[in-house]
């Protein structure tokens, strides 16, 4: 929430305000160049094709960059989403192939709707788990989500023994054929999975930016003490985000099982590392109260142009993941000179007025 | 108890010490002789420069401007280890203890004993806290971890490292502030032990009683300037108090004449337990009309902020009754009473009242966020239209509503965090030392403004420990000491000796049974 939104008489205009512009807009620049070169480097990078399937690729870890903006946001930390990926995607499947059996020789059977509504209560349950573990039990958010990556993690195993979900077609009878859909299906020529991304992507631009909750959020985790003195409930808060997190790593479970047309136990694994570097790279402050949806989506499109863009250019994997981990620690480097220009530009203003 | 002045050689003086900090000086031409084999004992209010002075003498601070002289010899101290090495020994008043590490690590910190310079010899720094502890009279373990002492053990513990260094000089910065009265009596008698045997000592309080009882020499400080020095030869309360207060008043807020309306807050019988199973705040009770001003005297661990977090409703674990307009308060948590018409002001800006990073608009706002949404739909335009109005009446000074909240100057600040107190229209403000660090002219500004409210029909509580502002600013003052009120008083009937007088009950060292004084307020 650096910039403003409403334009305000007496901002001085400054030496300092076009370097500033520059810098915020460092992300963005970012992902402009990266096209740029790969669209010389790599033949067929620009090809409709290859665009609908990178956006696929990026969509997924954007879901759960957004989720983990809010996270970092207020502060804390979500390392937990890569496994509740593992586990929706595993109960999805197992829905599919099962349904629920009470034990009386006779099982229910879900449609899609409802398969998908049943999962994504599982990630957001998870979700409140964290928070509970972190706002009534006093568990540090690093160690509270890493305690659930495991418990999810393992939970997701043990639903199979270990192995894949084959086969989830769906059945007709039952209305969860429509599942391939949300994977494989477009409209208007566009995959689903990104319209979808679009609705979240735009919800949660609109909590941040012009609703109380989205402002609790950054108060939160810019001051919590204060915010609390201030009347903010910090603990709904934090479960707001945290559930919303797990919402999140729901709906890419869902999208990874109907594209795959398959669940296996081990699907999400690091993905929370991806999300983070997302967010980061976005401009999200790991101290809280700085970060914004729009900066985390295009974060996450340069990871993923980044990546597919070197695999297209025949670059080895193990390169990639260096030039990855360079591009994110410069990203932080220049976000803290953004902070110093910042700093420097509002005390300017501050002494032009006068003492 | 005093002796002439030629048995105690002036060993350090400070001569024309002037400090200047961004937009507020703090100590202006001052003259100070710190004499050594005697105590020294400076005594001022909040925000006098005495902290700043002993900051420059242990180099923590360098003057602007201004000779230090040790010895007969100019030096200029370029950090605190610098002034060590000279003999200098401070004891802070926010303790600057490792509570992760040992009794013996704290004290050898920086300064371990070692063989060979590589392997710390842990015998022999248990050993030499063992003979300080004693020599303190307090059995304190050396493998304790400091964080399982209580507050007066680390005292203890500061005041040990201190002495480990050999100071010449020792500077203690309200050192029995969380001492019980046994805890003092050993202090004192520790204290005559390294005046007898050449050691310079400052001593700083707020306790009247205490600086008569062990003071050789008294200097008194009032806004960064030195209005009495002398031996402690004559010296009584009276006479600190006038030189305190001074005879110029600051410049207050004419007062504006209006009728107190109906009693709109009462507290019946509070409680609230602190951590050493002790109490913070015990069976207070009190009232508060429309339109009144109500202060809230003592001295700092009195209780005071304490009570304002019961009522504020960020402590729970209180016992006792809070009535708004008569009708039992309810709510728990802070965002009930605030909706009950409660608002607070902490006492520490930054950490409490301010979140830092984000602008001047949204820090305004936060409290009363509600005012601008419908469903859950914010009008970002009305928001900005209400911090304009508020920036323009509360004459904050800023460059644009959207910058960082830090940027502003403390009084500036101040004012934001008083905007986003009044923007949830409250009955009842609850202020915490409303002037601690901000300059004199804004202080006016922020009482002004406190009046102002009052003649709205705002009931106002506030705490300070300024007796000029108590005083001036309250049409009824409470006092509170060691967690209970001491006395209460209406503006004509009270004194400055009577409200000093009140705060120290259950602190003077001399009286061993339990103060108790009963006479709540009603």
């Amino acid at each position: 929430m650096t910039d403003s939104t409403v334009s305000m008489p007496g901002n001085q205009p400054g030496s300092g305000n076009a370097l500033l512009l520059l810098l915020k807009a460092r992300t963005f620049i970012a992902l402009i160049l990266v096209v740029l070169f790969f669209s010389i480097a790599a033949p067929n990078f620009l090809s409709t094709a290859n665009l609908v399937i990178m956006s696929k690729h990026v969509a997924l870890n954007a879901f759960l960059a957004i989720g983990m903006t809010f996270v970092i946001v207020s502060g804390g930390i979500d390392l937990s989403v890569g496994s509740i990926v593992g586990l929706c995607g595993m109960v999805a499947g197992w829905l599919l192939l099962h349904g629920i059996n009470p034990g009386f020789g006779w099982s229910i059977q879900f449609n899609t709707f409802e398969i998908c509504l049943i999962v994504i209560a599982v990630g957001v349950l998870v979700g409140a788990l964290n928070a509970f573990l972190i706002t009534k039990l006093n568990v540090a958010p690093f160690i509270a989500t890493l305690g659930t990556l495991y418990i999810a993690r393992g939970s997701a195993m043990l639903s199979s023994d270990g192995r894949t979900f084959p086969n989830l077609n769906g059945n007709p009878e039952y209305g969860s054929d429509t599942f391939r859909w949300i994977g494989a299906g477009d409209m208007l020529g566009i995959p689903v999975s990104i319209w979808m991304l679009v609705i979240v992507g735009l919800g949660a631009a609109y909590i941040a930016r012009r609703t109380p909750l989205g402002r609790y959020i950054y108060a939160v985790g810019g001051n919590e003490k204060a915010a609390g003195l201030s009347g903010v409930r910090v603990t709904q808060i934090k479960y707001f985000v945290y559930m919303f997190s797990g919402f999140c790593a729901a709906l890419v479970g869902i999208i990874i099982a109907s594209q795959l047309v398959a669940a296996h136990p081990a699907t999400g694994d690091t993905f929370e590392l991806n999300a983070i570097a997302a967010a980061v790279l976005g401009g999200t402050s790991m101290s809280g109260g700085r970060g914004r949806i729009g900066g985390t989506i295009v974060g996450a499109f340069v990871i993923g142009v980044l990546s597919d863009g070197l695999v297209m250019m025949g670059v080895s994997a193990f390169w990639q993941t260096v030039i990855k981990g360079i591009v994110i620690v410069a990203a932080v480097v220049i976000d803290q000179a953004q902070q110093r220009v910042q700093a420097r530009v509002a005390l300017q203003a501050q002494a032009a007025l006068g003492k | 108890m005093t002796r002439p002045a030629e048995a105690h050689p002036v060993g350090l003086s400070i001569r024309d010490g002037t400090k200047v900090y961004p937009g507020t000086v703090a100590l202006r031409d001052v003259n100070f002789d710190l004499r050594m084999g005697a105590v020294n004992v400076l005594v001022g209010e909040n925000g006098a420069g005495k902290s700043t002075m002993m900051k420059v003498i242990a180099g923590v601070e360098r003057l602007t401007s201004g000779r230090l002289i040790l010895d007969g010899q100019e030096v200029e101290f370029r950090s605190t280890d610098d002034a060590a090495r000279h003999g200098i020994g401070i004891v802070f008043q926010e303790l600057n203890l490792f509570p992760n590490l040992s009794v013996a690590e704290n004290i050898f910190i920086s300064r371990e004993k070692t063989r060979f310079g590589i392997d710390i010899d842990k015998a022999k720094q248990r050993e030499m806290t063992r003979a300080l502890m004693k020599r303190l009279e307090h059995d304190i373990d050396p493998d304790a971890l400091v964080g399982d002492l209580k507050v007066g053990q680390q005292q203890i513990v500061e005041i040990a490292k201190s002495l480990a260094q050999d100071a010449r000089i020792l500077i203690l910065d309200e050192p029995t502030s969380a001492l019980s009265a046994a805890e003092v009596e050993i202090l004192f008698r520790v204290i005559d032990d390294l005046r007898a045997s050449g050691v310079g000592i400052v001593y700083i309080s707020h306790r009247m009683e205490e600086l008569i009882r062990v003071g050789d020499y008294i200097t008194v400080l009032r806004d960064g300037v030195i209005t009495g020095a002398q031996s402690m030869e004559g010296v009584d309360i009276p006479w600190i108090v006038r030189h305190m207060i001074g005879q110029a008043s600051k410049d207050f807020a004419k007062e504006i004449e209006h009728d107190f309306g109906p009693e709109i807050f009462r507290a019946e019988h509070v409680t609230a337990p602190n951590r050493h199973g002790g109490f913070d705040v015990r069976d207070v009770s009190f009232s508060l009309r429309a339109g009144e001003i109500l202060g809230i005297y003592g001295l700092m661990g009195a209780g005071r902020s304490e009570l304002l977090e019961c009522i504020i409703g960020e402590r729970r674990d209180y016992r006792g009754e809070f009535f708004v307009e008569g009708a039992r308060l309810t709510a728990q948590g802070v965002a009930g009473r605030i909706a009950r018409g409660i608002a607070l002001i902490p006492e520490d800006r930054k950490t409490d009242g301010l979140v830092q990073i984000l602008s001047i608009r949204e820090n305004m706002t936060l409290s009363s966020l509600s005012a601008f949404t419908r469903g859950v739909h914010m009008s970002l335009k009305r928001e900005a239209e209400t911090v304009r109005d508020f920036i323009r009446r509360m004459t904050v000074k800023v460059a644009s509503p959207e910058h960082e909240v830090s940027s502003l100057s403390g009084g500036n600040q101040q004012k934001v965090v008083i905007s986003k107190a009044l923007m949830t229209n409250p009955k009842i403000l609850l202020m915490d030392e409303p002037s601690r660090g901000i300059d004199i002219g804004a202080k006016a500004e922020v009482f002004r403004v406190m009046r102002k409210l009052a003649a709205e029909g705002l009931g106002i509580v506030f705490v300070t420990s300024d007796l000029e502002e108590v005083m001036s600013l309250s049409d009824r003052i409470i006092v509170m000491s060691n967690g209970r009120i001491t006395g209460e008083f209406n503006r004509d009937e009270a004194t400055e000796t009577a409200l000093v007088e009140a705060s120290a009950k259950g602190h003077t060292p001399d009286i061993s049974a339990e103060p108790v004084t009963e006479d709540a307020a009603r």
